[in-house]
Order: C-alpha cells, then structure tokens, then sequence
C-alpha cells in the first residue's frame, strides 16, 4: 500500500478514536468550545489530507461535516442531541471508508450524497437535526437517529454481519480491520456513549472479519512509541556500552579465562542491541520533507514563479534526532531557492532558460555522512553584489576582498545579519537566514558549503552524521594527553618517520607521491610537545570534504566505541571538539572535530606566520582552492607551482651533484635525474653546501629543477593574469598578497631534453587523437604538455558547446576528456549529447572533476562518461585513457 | 472552563507565603577566602577527583571529571576570583558540584566547610569598592558568619552560582 495512505490511516485512526469521547463530551457540555475546536481540527485535517491524497469521496464527506461544525464553532448553530448524532454518523461514513480504504487500497464505491444533503441542509440552516431537544445528559440508548430511511438506501446492509440490536460493540472498533463487505452502520451507533469508551473489549469479531484482518498487518505491525521511551533506551544502551568497554578492559588486564567467554557474549548483545536501538530511531529524510512540495507549490504562486521541485534520495535513512534538526534549516533553505535563486518566468526566458525553475533536493550517504544538496538553476550568487553589500556592512575590508577568491565571498552569505535580497519579501529576505542554518548544522557536527556559478544556479552542500550518539574512535595521545578522533574521518594511519619534511615551518607528509599538509595535535591545542614520542610519532591522515591532511600525535591507542556527549556550554566556542565521553577506564577525554581542526587552523592565527601554516591546512578543507609550492629562484618575486605536480622535495648536498654533458645530474633512485636550474646563470652550491630540488615525476623518469630556496606552502585561488609571453611562464598571480610568477611545467620538463620523452613510444606508431575539454586556460595549459608528453595528440575546447562544434565538423576522436563543470554547456551536457547520436557515439569519455564522491562519479556516469578521473591526477587520467583505448581497440 | 479558571488561580494564592528568613549556605574556602553558596543548589560534594584538562579551554576552565558516568566541568574558583594559583603539593582540591543551565559543574574549593543558617536580613551589598570581578560573581557579604567561625569574625562572600559560571 501507499506509504502516504498507510500513514493517513494510522494517524486517522488514533484522531477517530479520541473522537468518540470527544463527541460525548459535547454531547453533555454543548457550549464547550474546546471540544467543538477539537472534532473541528480532526475534520478539517481529514478533509485537507484526503484532498492531498485524492479521496474524492472521503473529502467530499469531510467537508459537509466540516461546514456544520464551523456553524457550532462560531455559534450560530446550537449543538443539539440530533446534531452530534449526526456528527457521529459522519465519523461512521468516515471509519467506513477508511475500512474499505485500508482493504483494497482505494476508496469504496458508494454514495454519499444523501448524508450530505442533510449536513447541508443543518448547515444552511434550512432543516434542524431531526432531535431539536436541548442535548440530554445521558442519551438514551434506543434513540432514532434521523435518517436512518435515506441510509438504507445508500448503504446496503452486510448480510454476513449479525450484530444484534443494542450490541453495538463492531462498530466502535477502530476501523484497521473492518472488511470492505462491512459498511452498514445500523442505527444504534450514535447514542452509545459508555459503550464508546471502551469499545474493542466487547465486539465479537466475526470470522470473515479476522479473515480481512491478516490483510490490514501492513497498518498494525506499526507501533507508536512515545519518543521519550526511545531517548531514554537509548541512554541507557549508551551506558551500558560504556560499562561493557569498562569490563573488557578490566577483563584484558586480569587475563580470566572463565570471565572472557561470557564477557563476549554480552559484548556481541550488547552490540546488536545498540544497533537495534539505533534503528529504531531511524527515519527516512523524506519525513523531512513532506512538507516542501506544499511549500513550494505556495511560494510559486506568491512569488509568481514556475517551480518544479525534484526530490532524490527520500529514502535514506537518519537518526531522528539529527532529522528533527535539520527539518527547519532545510525548508528555509528551500524557501531561499525559491525566492532569491530563481529568477522570474520572464528573467528566465531571456536567458534561454526553461520558464519552470528547478528546486532539486538530493540526499545520499557518503562514508557515515549524509549529504544533503539543495539546489536550484537559477541566477547562481552575485559575487558583486556581495561584495558590496559586505563592503556597506564592514565585514571586510575592500583589500581583504580583493584576496578572497569567488567562493569566499560567496560564503559571506552565511554571515550572520547578511541577506542580498533586494527587496524584503513576505518569503525571506529578512536577514536571519544562512547564519542560522549554519549556525543549526553546526550544531549537530555538520558542514555545509556552497556550489554557485553565475546564470546556472546555486547548490548547497549539507553534509551531517549519521547519528550523534555512538561513534567509533581512536584514541591518541598528544602532549602527554589522550583524546578521541572519529572513525569516520580518519582514512590511514602512518608512522611518521622520514616521511615528514617541513616546508619553513609547514611540516608536509610524502605519501605516496603526495604531499600531505600536517598538523601537529600538540602545537595546535597548545600542549607542551613532550619528548614522548616514539619515533616522531603518528600522523593520522584524515578526510575533510575532499581533502585530506595529517594530524601528528604522539602515540596511538586502539579504537573503543565511545558515547558522545555533548561539552559543556562554557566551551561550545572551542570549536577544536566535537565533544567529550568517558571511556572504559573511567576518564573523561575530549573528542577532536576534524572539521573543527580543518577550520579552526585556518582561522585562528595570531601573525603571518600562524595564518601560513593555517593555509597549509585549509588546502585540505575546501575543493576550488588550490595548494601551491612558493619558491624563489634567481632574481625576481616568489614563483609558484601547483603541489600535486611536484612529486618530491629534495634538499641535495653539493656533492652529489655531477655534471655529465654539461648538464648538471644527480644520481637518483637508482638512476640519471636531469638537473634544470631555473635562474640563469646557476652555478652548483660549493661543496658541502646544498641544493633546493623540486622533483616531478614522469612515468617512471624524474626531472629535478634546481630553485634557491623553496618558501612556503599557501592555499589560493588561482588567477593568472596573462601578462607577458615568457617561456617557462604561464603568467603571474597574486599568491599570500604578493605578484607570483607561475611555472609552466611542462616547458620546464621539455628543458630536460627534448629526446626526453622520446623512447616511451614507437616511433612509426599513429599517435591516438585526444580532445580536451577544459574551460580553465592553466589546466588546458598543464594538460596539453602533459598528455602530448606521454604520446598523444591533443585537440582543445573551451567549453561543451565548442566542442560539439568540432563534432559537426566531422572531427574524430580517439577519447575525449572532458571537465564537468564549465560555462554554457557543462560536461554533464555534452556528455548527454555525444551519447545521444553523431560520431562521438561510441568514443570514450573521460570525466575529469575535482569532485570524486559517489554520487557524482553516479551523475557522470548517467551523462554517459566511461570514466572519472580526479582533476590533478594524472597517472590516473593516463591509466584511465589507456584503459578505455584499450577497450574500443580490442 | 471556569472550573479551569477557578483551580488555575487557586495554587498562586497559596505560592504567596512569606519566604523564610534564613537561607541555609554552605561554606567554602577558596585560597583563604570563605565563601558561600546556597545550600539547595549543591548537588555533590566530591573529594579529590582525576581531573582531565581541556586545551583551549578558559583559564576558569580546570577540565572535565566523571561523576557516576555523568560528565561534569570543572571550574577552579581561585581562578575565577583571579587569586593566587594552587600551591605545587597543596592537597587536591574539594568539588562542590552544581547545576548551571541544565548541565552540572564542579567548582573546585581548597576546603568545604559546613551548611549555616544565615539570616537573609545579614546579607550586606557589594562594598563599591569591591575588586570589579570579585563584584561581578558575588551576589553579596554576610557579617554575621562570625558566629558560626571559631576564628572571630570573618566576612563570607556569597557566590553567586550563575554569575560564577558566565565565563567566556
């Protein structure tokens, strides 16, 4: 059955039941207007949710019985013996259909129109109920209703229903499991008050009515427990988990044998018992949204806007509790979209758009998260516009802007006081909105960030735990102090021995080809570094969003279910945790906030240098900012790199440096490492001094380029101006406030021999044709090299549609890669229309985003690409690329 | 509904009896300084406890101790009266545990003394003079502790547990 219909009659039911009293009790005290407010409220709320869910006939009874509870309501009516016995009759005809309902999953065939010309009829005033007489005290039971001739003949009675007069037990039972061959009413319904109360205990159930019974289980295997008694087995379950880690502790130390066996039983109970708990709480978000397309439907119509709304993923489950606290940021959010993202049917035509705008919710788990994106295709976030408005406001200053990268100021939104609504609308625009949506998902450890490009729409990024209850962690020491890191965050654990090298005062991790940024657990809770540490201690590498950096412990523990509790509200603003418990040797221990971390490193700088170091670590907490490798080399600014180019660091003695052919050469990993000096004019570092050596990798060679000194490690945004034409250049940025020079690669990597490449592939073999499609001029700058290098031929386009133009001409393809998000035509889109017919049908598409998680690999993969690559890996692409050739050649 | 009306106002008439005139204090010793707080608002009184600190935490901030599996924070009254820090090998201090807003706090005393009766009417203001965070957390300064004292007559600092509590 219908989920929406199963819960209408769940909930239905249980109003019904409280009816009968209700209805009893106005019976005695007409003038109550509680009681009238009370059966009003059930009514009205039948005859909404019955217009919602299409029960025409249902509705159309509800509402005549309505109409003449709103003349009692206000008075205009007196309530009389012979009207509440009509109201009665209602509430029959009501239970009768819902019956009917319950068995087949639609609405009984049947006619209505009788009781509801005589409801009309009471409510125009034109005919009292039947019993004029002031309503009796105690009704009496044999008393006529009204019109029990027009009734007959519209029901007919149920020949397998015996049910002797003056026993009118069947009836007043709930309605679940009344069979649909069961809809008379006979008469003596109406006046049984004392019968009413306690009315399943005496009904005889017929077989044929236990027989329907089995079908109603989807209804009556349900059960409605107060939320109170789950918080408080979930308690206790939280304690006893603690006291079982207490007693496997205590059990570990002493070694009983006789002791561990049952100890591990209750373990495993105690385990599947959390669990269970656990699921009891669960809930489908789309309980969290049942209310949106209402509220959509409502804002389209005051706003004037057409807006479609598009739910996915209403089924993933959460914990209650972290449900209650996102229902409200949620519908605000959407609200938002409605208002500010969507532009007006007219906006939307001149730009070509569709005139119905899209709100598109999706919510989905990603490794014990939740991700909730709301999203809409409308005008995307007016960067100038915030910028002006933060400017009027003086949250920053026009230089601190004039750093900040697009996405910055677009975060500004989530300040408290802002709102960039021009006009104050009914629907929001007040200024209390993002900040408090922040604010509330903070609350609850989640994240929440944004997506925006101009003319294509906003999408925000709530990410939030599962639950907030019990949460594996690892335990770590750090200055002589233990605390608990999340499981969930944490991806690897390594030994931090030679691995870690420090960039000035950035200390980095070489992990496999990657230079992590780290953070050191002591230095950033200001602890004292105790000397500790077995061989320099840990480094836990840890998942922020995307990214990952290391947080470097002294020491580690093992991993222990922890109860987490919430810290006191003197502590809230350290945003380093997350919480604390109490683990099962009894003490108290502070768990850390990767998020926190990520975020509070980044913020929480005291000088220039802290605020470097910072930067190091917020690389790892956004996506469109890049980590970039500050060096100096001959005369001149600062020059810069992308990180994730530069496979190593080295920091060489002079004498290992030897010249061969007039070319300075370092043996290196067992083989001849070409040594580029960058300034002109180098001379190798007297002996005993030492070279600077940035080393990048290629297929197995590797390229050493000699720099001076390498500075720092920042976290930017990447804006190159194109200035001059110089080789070895791809331009000049402004990186940490200053005019840097950015490296062009690959021309550096042909400077270590044009021949350098050359051995990788045959000589007479056809080189495989590859169109790149990249809107950002430095990557299409640092794909093309990289790709000609490892033996392709490279095309390149600006944009999807530019590349669909190159389709019509004709143009074939061995692959084509393709960025996701670009202007006018995105990835997503051209992915669709090569898929959709012409020469590129069969061609393998390689997508290529800085957004690696699973539903979007899903999105990219529905558009038809045949592989996802993430952006800055370029082994991957070139495994990925070979992979696929391979596939359309054999 | 009148019924509703007539029960309704009956238990605010008879809430309107005169307070009793004697508020029972439990006396407390912070770096030589006797204080109170209200008897009715102490739910434990903790000897020595292991307490974990919380890095970042305010200096107020003495860390985190389990009582009976409840998480209690702790605030050192010498550094919320901004005295002098606890001697190196001092014994452990005392925890008079509280509530706050909902949760419990643990307010860390060299000593606990015992539960007077003082007369409401004793309760002298701040002296104007008063150090202003001494004024801030203190809700006022009975005289007439002395009785009670052995050692003559010493003033008792009320605390005022809210106000103690408001850091940061």
């Amino acid at each position: 059955m219908d989920d929406l219909i199963a819960d209408f009659l769940t909930e239905t039911g249980e109003g019904l039941a409280g009816l009968d009293a209700a209805l009893l009790r106005l019976e005695r005290h007409p003038n109550d207007p509680q009681t009238i407010g009370e059966i009003f409220r059930l009514i009205h709320t039948i005859k909404g949710t019955c217009g919602f869910l299409g029960l025409s006939r249902l509705e159309k009874v509800a509402h005549a019985g309505e109409n003449v509870l709103g003349r009692y309501r206000d008075g205009s009516l007196t309530v009389t013996s012979g009207g509440v016995s009509l109201i009665l009759r209602v509430v029959d005809r009501v239970r009768e259909i819902m019956a009917g309902l319950e068995a087949t999953g639609a609405e009984p065939a049947g006619d209505d129109s009788a009781i509801i010309a005589e409801l009309d009829a009471v409510f125009t005033g034109e005919v009292a109920p039947e019993d004029a007489a002031p309503a009796a005290p105690q009704p009496q039971p044999e008393q006529k209703p009204p019109t029990r001739r027009a009734r007959k003949t519209a029901v007919p009675e149920a020949a397998g229903e015996t049910v002797a007069p003056g026993m009118p037990g069947p009836r007043r039972r709930r309605a679940p499991a009344r069979p649909r061959a069961a809809p008379a009413v006979p008469d003596e319904i109406a006046p049984a008050p004392a019968i009413a109360t306690a009315p399943a205990l005496q009904s005889p159930v017929p077989v044929a009515e236990a027989g329907a019974a089995t079908e109603a289980v989807a209804v009556a295997q349900t059960l409605r427990v107060n939320v109170d008694v789950l918080e408080s087995l979930m308690t206790l379950v939280s304690e006893l988990v603690l006291t079982r880690n207490q007693l496997l502790q205590l059990s570990r130390a002493r070694n009983d044998g006789a002791l561990s066996g049952p100890l591990q039983r209750l373990s495993h109970i105690t385990s599947e018992l959390q669990e269970g708990v656990m699921k009891t709480r669960m809930q489908p978000i789309g309980n969290a949204w049942k209310g949106l397309p209402r509220l959509v439907r409502d804002l389209s119509r005051e706003l004037g806007k057409r807006i479609d709304l598009d739910m996915r993923g209403a089924e993933t489950e959460l914990d209650r509790q972290v449900l209650e606290m996102i229902r409200d940021p949620l519908t605000h959010m959407v609200r938002n979209s409605g208002d500010h993202g969507l532009e007006s049917p007219a906006e939307r035509r001149e730009a070509g758009k569709p005139e119905a705008g899209r709100i598109i919710l999706d919510a989905y788990h990603e490794g014990g998260h939740i991700i909730i994106e709301v999203g809409d295709d409308g005008r995307g976030l007016a960067v100038e516009k915030i910028r002006a408005k933060v400017l009027s406001q003086g949250l920053a200053t026009e230089q601190e802007l004039a750093a900040m990268g697009e996405r910055d100021i677009q975060r500004f939104i989530f300040r408290a006081g802002f709102s960039t609504a021009a006009a104050v609308t009914s629907v929001s625009g007040r200024g209390v909105g993002m900040d408090v949506v922040k604010t509330n998902i903070e609350k609850i450890g989640g994240t929440i960030d944004l997506r925006s490009r101009a003319g294509k729409g906003t999408t925000f990024l709530i990410k939030i735990p599962l639950t907030l209850a019990i949460v594996s962690a690892l335990i770590v020491e750090a200055g002589g102090e233990r605390f608990a890191i999340p499981q969930i965050g944490v991806v690897e654990l390594v030994r931090a021995g030679d691995g870690v090298t420090h960039i000035k005062d950035a200390p980095v991790l070489r992990l496999r080809d990657r230079l992590l940024p780290l953070v050191s657990l002591s230095r950033l809770l200001r602890l004292e570094e105790k000397g500790g540490a077995q061989d320099g201690g840990f480094v836990v590498v840890t998942q922020v969003g995307q990214n990952l950096f290391g947080i470097i412990v002294d020491r580690v523990f093992d991993t222990e279910e922890i109860v987490v509790k919430p810290v006191a509200p003197i502590l809230r603003h350290v945003t380093m945790f997350s919480g604390n418990t109490i683990l099962g040797d009894g003490s108290v221990i502070m768990i850390l906030d990767p998020n926190g971390i990520a975020r509070a490193t980044g913020v929480g700088a005291e000088g220039v240098q802290e605020d470097r170091r910072g930067a190091a670590v917020v690389s790892a907490a956004s996506s469109e900012r890049m980590s970039l490798l500050l060096f100096r080399a001959g005369t001149g600014g600062p020059r810069a790199v992308p990180l994730g180019l530069v496979a190593r660091l080295e920091d060489l003695p002079a004498e290992r440096i030897e010249m061969s052919h007039g070319q300075p050469v370092v043996q290196y990993r067992g083989a001849l490492m070409p040594l580029i000096p960058m300034a002109e004019g180098w001379v190798a570092p007297v002996a005993g001094g030492r070279q600077a050596v940035l080393v990048f990798n290629d297929g197995g060679r590797a390229m050493g380029l000699a720099v001076d000194e390498i500075l720092d490690v920042v976290e930017e945004t990447l804006k190159i101006e194109n200035g001059q034409e110089r080789p070895g250049y791809l331009g000049t940025a402004v990186i940490a406030g200053r005019a840097t020079e950015v490296i062009d690669c690959a021309w550096w990597l042909r400077q270590a021999g044009e021949d350098w490449f050359g051995p990788q592939r045959p000589a007479d073999a056809r080189r495989p044709r590859l169109l790149v499609v990249e809107d950002s001029a430095f990557f299409r700058n640092m794909l093309v090299p990289a790709l000609g290098a490892a033996g392709f031929e490279v095309v390149t386009a600006g944009t999807g549609t530019q590349a669909l133009r190159l389709r019509e001409a004709g143009e074939r393809f061995d692959a084509v890669v393709s960025d996701i998000e670009m202007p006018e035509l995105d990835g997503l889109g051209l992915a669709r229309a090569a898929r959709d017919g012409g020469v590129w049908q069969e061609t393998p598409l390689v997508a290529l985003t800085s957004l690696t998680d699973e539903a979007a690999v899903r999105r990219s993969r529905e558009a038809g690409f045949d592989r996802h690559v993430p952006k800055f890996d370029r082994d991957a692409l070139l495994d990925a690329l070979r992979g696929c050739m391979a596939g359309t050649q054999g | 509904m009148e019924a509703a009306i007539a029960t309704g106002t009956a238990p605010a008439r008879r809430a309107a009896v005169p307070a009793p005139t004697d508020t029972a204090v439990l006396t407390l010793t912070v770096a030589g300084q006797l204080c109170g707080v209200p008897v009715l608002g102490v739910r434990d009184i903790l000897g020595p406890q292991t307490i974990t600190p919380i890095p970042l935490a305010p200096p107020e901030v003495a860390g985190g101790l389990n009582l009976r599996g409840r998480i209690v924070t702790a605030v050192d009254l010498r550094r919320r009266l901004g005295l002098a820090p606890r001697e190196p090998g001092a014994p452990f201090p005392m925890s008079v545990v509280v509530e706050g807003g909902g949760e419990l706090y643990a307010l860390l005393a060299d000593s606990v003394g015992e539960v007077l009766a003082l007369p409401d009417a004793g309760l002298a203001p701040n002296p104007p003079t008063l150090d202003p965070l001494w004024r801030e957390v203190c809700a006022g300064v009975h005289q007439h502790a002395a009785a009670a004292e052995p050692g003559g007559t010493r003033l008792l600092i009320m605390l005022d547990v809210e106000r103690v509590l408001d850091i940061g």
